[in-house]
């Protein structure tokens, strides 16, 4: 069904941010407005190269590089396969907006060493590609780890005690789960499997001893489950928020932590496969975890006063909606899955961009301190408004969706607990992210100045991805079929969805 | 074939010329071994008799796979380095360049002796040689590195002692020296207790060479206190050298499976090993002086190839024999980046490292690749190695290897990010406060580094070479397979 | 017992020589004592390889050859073995380029620091 063919595009998606961060290295800070176009021009360009693979893609026909025979039988290999497609896709455009908007946040708080801090963004953007189209678990390892690295110094980036501190636990947690990695992706290799994905599971028909399974289960899982900060592997998330607001936003939306949840698709789904996780009776510890993680992440986020921070618990939960949503092991649930991580995107990266830009304007970074600033600044806080009712899940917004799809795939196979963990986490949702829009229009606000707007800059990419959450919500299948891409994956890997697929539309 | 050998000993004879002849020694020696291992991929392996007699009774020398390869990796990295030292050596070494240059030479004619050569008492004669030259170039240090030296001299000695006790065992059992014919003969009949005694004291004397875990006091002195255009030097190829003796011993000397099954060598090896990478590593962390930091680093490092080597396995050697390279690779280029700050700034204690990824960006660079490298982050060429020990490993079904050498990654991390971190991360100072560890006998060199800390980038000579390594890091790291598919493998099937 | 010892009396030898020699480099402080050691050391391993080649009654293997007759024995049992005389030949040379260098290095140590004790030498270059 799925026929590959040799192309070199994939493998030019990847080194796009390459060549911009070597452009903006060598532009360097003289030349400031020359470096900081680059990002921009490259994110242009790379959705460009990425959207143009997409009607092969969903025709069935998938794009693949071979780069070279890195260690003996196993190939360096890019393959821009559906799901690979959704998380590209995402990252690009998302890219796009992020370097507009870091160009204005930076700029607004004379942060230093920005040639440093663009070099370092256009890198991790170029892992976070690889990752996406990684077609075999060591070339996942390898862009996984190459992530890590560059995002190092994004998150130490202030070089404050905080900040070195921050990233020594970021490095000690994702380190550790890239080590995980390695093991089992040289176990994988030593049992005689090639590590090469498959949809529905390259360990399938493989005769593995259950306790075998079990070991390897651990090792990926937990290496993935890093990124993917489902607790109790959570706790570089929050201390990570030291770092300058586009990075958190690209670290909580669109690169790390995407790569974790998308690390985990690629691991029950393309790795396992449904049928061994359910002999194995291994999803119910996972889909538990999640729902655990899920709840308290929600819960936490409701007692934080620090906005960054009530945001980086709303993420740690919400990535283990998508977690939960994949351990369901049913096409539904996956469909919803892949959708919330194009969703939670979107709406998270507004929010954070919202967050950035209050800080970076007026220089307020806790909840209790925004009462009335939506007068001030109408267009920032309206756009957080709607990326708070698409997490809330209202409809028609995207979050709505997707957890729409996640309840349903939870009821499809029995399983209408999960259900009610989402509904409960929708509200909490709601409960923690409404006071802030509640106190940002309907209070008075105890500033006599008038500061207005943010920078352009910031503001209209803040703008654009808010209306991005409702749109996609309308419109999934819009500009990039994401749905079409998460309904493939979803068919390939469990069965088909296409009732589900005819009544959405 | 013998090119390679020859040349440093006639470069050696007319060392008054002193840095262009010892560079156009160890060029030719690195051209010499690049040749034969292409000769040896399209003819296999070369042998060569010296004096003209047969074999068994005179001594011949063996060019194979694996030894053309570490010959390579030696003269290789020895060029670069002595390019990159070169200041360094006119300025530790003064009015004695010329004996200096003298002992360098000495130094790689042993090296390469000992990887070419496939008799067992040359093998000694000369591992002797080049200890000798070794211990003498890290005596040049002065102060302390005169205590280092004299304490390597003697434990070195200890060594090499045992060895040939070793070898004399070996001897009065099969009545040969010669590695080929020795393990035929043991391959018939290996139960005499004395060719397990000559086993023994092989191995003590070979693991105290590669500072294997309890015999390994000699080397943090030898390689702190020793001048810097020594340590850079003997650290990355000195104690490869003891490692693929080591290596030699199980491949062609005794029959296979002897070592492991018969005399516990294999399983001595892994355990010394696993506690050597953990201690190395530990004992890397609490280190302030970098070179002290760097020489416990080695030691964890060649516990990783011991325990490859003690796996047994094909896979366990690809990955010892592997990351003897990387290793080389790896160090020569952290020990270089270390010598050329400490040459334009004095600086040692790894907490005056503050702003130097500004001041350096190149030197600093390397620095980086070489630290990720070690790391094991890929595709630099450090996680191959481990990437095949953990592989050996699961092979085995020795979990516990496969766990120790992932967390080594780990704590590597943790010593290595430190120096990162004050590199990139700590604001620039305008002058280094302190930390001129200068060496007593240094009095007067102390005020041209101070003169030189306000120097930014380190002298291209200096800098290129780093570089060059540094990036090679990452070049041999993609390349692997090739060199693994086609040298290795086929070398120690 | 004694018989065993006084039959392999050179083997015993080197390696009470050997023991001794090791407690020499390791456990005095004088520097000059441990060079001592390890001269000790060395010389026992030469008497080990050397007693390894004897053999009763046998004699030097040299030919002589006078007029086109040979007039030592042929049969090899007859001789002791020479090529552990020629090894320890190179490693007596190796030793004593070893203690060469030693000395030298002591030499250097003695005119730095007017000590040659280990212990307080380690305090003096501090």
């Amino acid at each position: 069904m799925i026929e590959t063919y040799s192309s070199i595009t994939p493998l030019i998606a990847v080194l796009l941010p390459v060549a911009a961060a070597l452009l903006v290295l060598l532009t360097g800070e003289r030349f400031r407005n020359v470096r900081d176009s680059w990002s921009t021009i490259a994110a242009l360009v790379m959705v460009a190269v990425v959207a143009s693979m997409l009607p092969d893609v969903l025709d069935g026909r998938v794009p693949q590089t071979t780069i070279i025979e890195i260690s003996p039988g196993i190939d360096i290999m890019l393959r821009a396969d559906s799901a690979g497609m959704i998380f590209a896709l995402l990252a690009s455009s998302l890219w796009v907006l992020a370097s507009v908007y870091a160009v204005g946040y930076m700029r607004a708080e004379h942060e230093h060493k920005q040639t440093r801090f663009f070099v370092a963004y256009a890198l991790s953007l170029g892992a976070a590609a690889g990752v996406a189209f990684s077609a075999n678990l060591l070339t996942f390892v390898l862009f996984y780890e190459l992530l890590t690295l560059v995002t190092f110094p994004l998150v130490t980036h202030r070089e404050t005690e905080a900040a070195i501190v921050a990233g020594r636990k970021y490095l000690t947690y994702t380190l550790s789960g890239g080590l995980m990695l390695i093991g089992g992706t040289a176990w994988v290799h030593m049992l005689g499997i090639d590590g090469t994905f498959v949809a529905g599971g390259l360990m399938a028909d493989e005769n593995i001893s259950k306790a075998t399974a079990w070991g390897l289960l651990m090792l990926l899982m937990v290496g993935v489950g890093v990124k993917s900060a489902v607790m109790p592997l959570h706790g570089w998330l929050p201390s990570a928020m030291v770092a300058p607001t586009p990075v958190s936003a690209l670290l909580h939306a669109v690169a790390v932590v995407k790569a974790g949840v998308f690390g985990v698709v690629r691991m029950i789904v393309f790795v396992f496969g449904a049928e061994l996780l359910r002999e194995m009776d291994a999803w119910q510890v996972i889909a538990v975890l999640a729902a655990a993680t899920l709840l308290i992440g929600s819960m936490l986020a409701l007692r934080h006063d620090n906005l960054k921070r009530r945001l980086a618990y709303s993420t740690i939960s919400h990535l283990s909606y998508i977690v939960l949503g994949v351990a369901l092991l049913g096409p539904i649930a996956l469909t919803g899955a892949l959708l919330h991580i194009v969703g939670h995107g979107v709406t998270k990266i507004t929010l954070f961009f919202v967050a950035g830009t209050i800080n970076a304007h007026t220089h307020k970074e806790n909840v209790s301190q925004l009462d009335g600033i939506g007068r001030q600044m109408p267009i920032t806080m309206g756009a957080f408004t709607l990326a708070a009712l698409s997490m809330a899940g209202v409809p028609p917004f995207v979050l709505f969706t997707s957890k729409f799809y996640l309840g349903w795939g939870a009821a499809e196979v029995d399983q209408q607990i999960f259900m009610v963990v989402y509904l409960v986490s929708g509200v909490l949702a709601a409960g923690y992210l409404f006071p802030v829009v509640y106190r940002a229009f309907w209070k008075r606000s105890p500033d006599h100045v008038a500061y207005g707007e943010a920078d352009m800059r910031m503001v209209v990419p803040l703008a654009i991805t808010g209306v991005l959450a409702l749109f996609l919500g309308i419109a999934p299948n819009l500009p990039f079929s994401f749905f079409e891409l998460a309904t493939n994956v979803a068919t390939a890997a469990f069965g088909p969805v296409e009732a589900l697929a005819g009544g959405a539309r | 074939m013998l090119a390679a050998l020859i040349v440093p000993v006639v470069a050696r004879l007319r060392y008054e010329l002193g840095f262009i002849l010892a560079l156009a020694g160890v060029g030719l020696s690195a051209a010499a071994s690049i040749w034969s291992l292409v000769y040896v991929l399209d003819n296999g392996t070369m042998h060569y008799n010296l004096g003209g007699w047969a074999p068994p009774v005179g001594i011949e020398y063996v060019v194979d796979l694996i030894s053309a390869f570490v010959a390579v990796i030696v003269t290789s990295v020895a060029t670069l380095v002595i390019i990159g030292t070169r200041r360094w050596a006119d300025r530790e070494a003064g009015d004695r360049l010329g004996s200096f240059y003298g002992l360098v030479m000495l130094l790689i004619t042993g090296l390469v002796g000992m990887v070419v050569t496939g008799d067992l008492f040359n093998l000694f004669v000369f591992l002797e040689i080049s200890s000798l030259a070794a211990y003498a170039l890290v005596f040049l240090g002065g102060g302390r590195a005169m205590l280092a030296g004299f304490r390597y001299l003697i434990l070195g000695s200890v060594g090499g002692s045992f060895y040939m006790l070793g070898v004399g065992f070996l001897y009065f059992s099969t009545g040969t020296l010669n590695m080929g014919e020795m393990k035929d003969i043991l391959t018939d009949d290996a139960t005499a207790r004395s060719v397990q005694a000559g086993a023994a004291f092989i191995f003590a004397g070979l693991g105290l060479k590669m500072a294997l875990v309890p015999m390994h006091l000699w080397l943090p002195d030898a390689y702190t206190f020793a001048p810097s255009s020594v340590n850079t030097l003997i650290a990355p190829i000195m104690t490869k050298v003891g490692a693929y003796a080591m290596i030699r011993m199980f491949l062609s000397v005794f029959p296979d499976g002897y070592l492991k099954d018969v005399v516990p060598i294999g399983d001595a090896l892994l355990v010394l090993g696993l506690i050597g990478i953990i201690f190395g590593s530990v004992a890397a962390m609490s280190q302030k002086d970098i070179r002290r930091m760097l020489a416990y680093s080695s030691i964890s490092q060649l516990a990783l190839i011991a325990v490859g080597v003690g796996l047994g396995t094909p896979l366990g050697l690809v990955a010892a024999l592997l990351h003897i390279m990387n290793h080389a690779v790896m160090k020569a280029t952290l020990f270089m980046a270390a010598a050329s700050v400490r040459f334009t700034s004095g600086i040692t204690q790894v907490a005056d490292f503050t702003g130097l990824g500004r001041r350096m960006p190149f030197t600093m660079g390397a620095f980086t690749l070489g630290a990720l490298a070690m790391v094991g982050i890929p595709p630099a060429t450090g996680f191959f190695s481990k990437w095949y020990a953990v592989q050996a490993g699961i092979e085995s079904s020795q979990w516990i290897v496969v766990a120790v050498v992932l967390v080594s990654s780990l704590l590597t991390a943790v010593y290595l990010f430190r120096i990162l971190e004050s590199a990139y991360l700590h604001p620039l100072q305008p002058e280094p406060s302190h930390g001129h560890d200068v060496p007593d006998g240094f009095g007067e060199t102390e005020q041209e580094l101070a003169l030189e800390a306000q120097a930014r980038e380190a002298p291209l000579d200096m800098a290129i070479p780093t570089v060059v390594l540094g990036l090679s890091t990452v070049v041999l790291g993609v390349l692997n397979a090739v060199i693994v598919i086609n040298i290795l493998e086929p070398g120690i099937a | 017992m004694i018989d065993e010892i006084a039959a392999r009396f050179p083997y015993w030898a080197s390696g009470v020589l050997i023991a001794v020699g090791l407690y020499g480099m390791i456990g005095k402080r004088s520097l000059v004592k441990k060079l001592i050691g390890m001269n000790i050391f060395q010389s026992a391993i030469i008497l080990f390889f050397i007693a390894g080649s004897m053999r009763d009654g046998a004699t030097l293997p040299i030919l002589l050859i006078e007029d086109g007759h040979i007039l030592t024995p042929v049969d090899p049992e007859l001789y002791v073995n020479p090529l552990p005389h020629v090894l320890m030949l190179t490693a007596i040379v190796v030793s004593v380029a070893i203690t060469g260098v030693a000395l030298a290095f002591l030499i250097r140590i003695y005119r730095e620091y007017q000590d040659l004790d280990e212990e307080s030498l380690l305090k003096k270059v501090r």
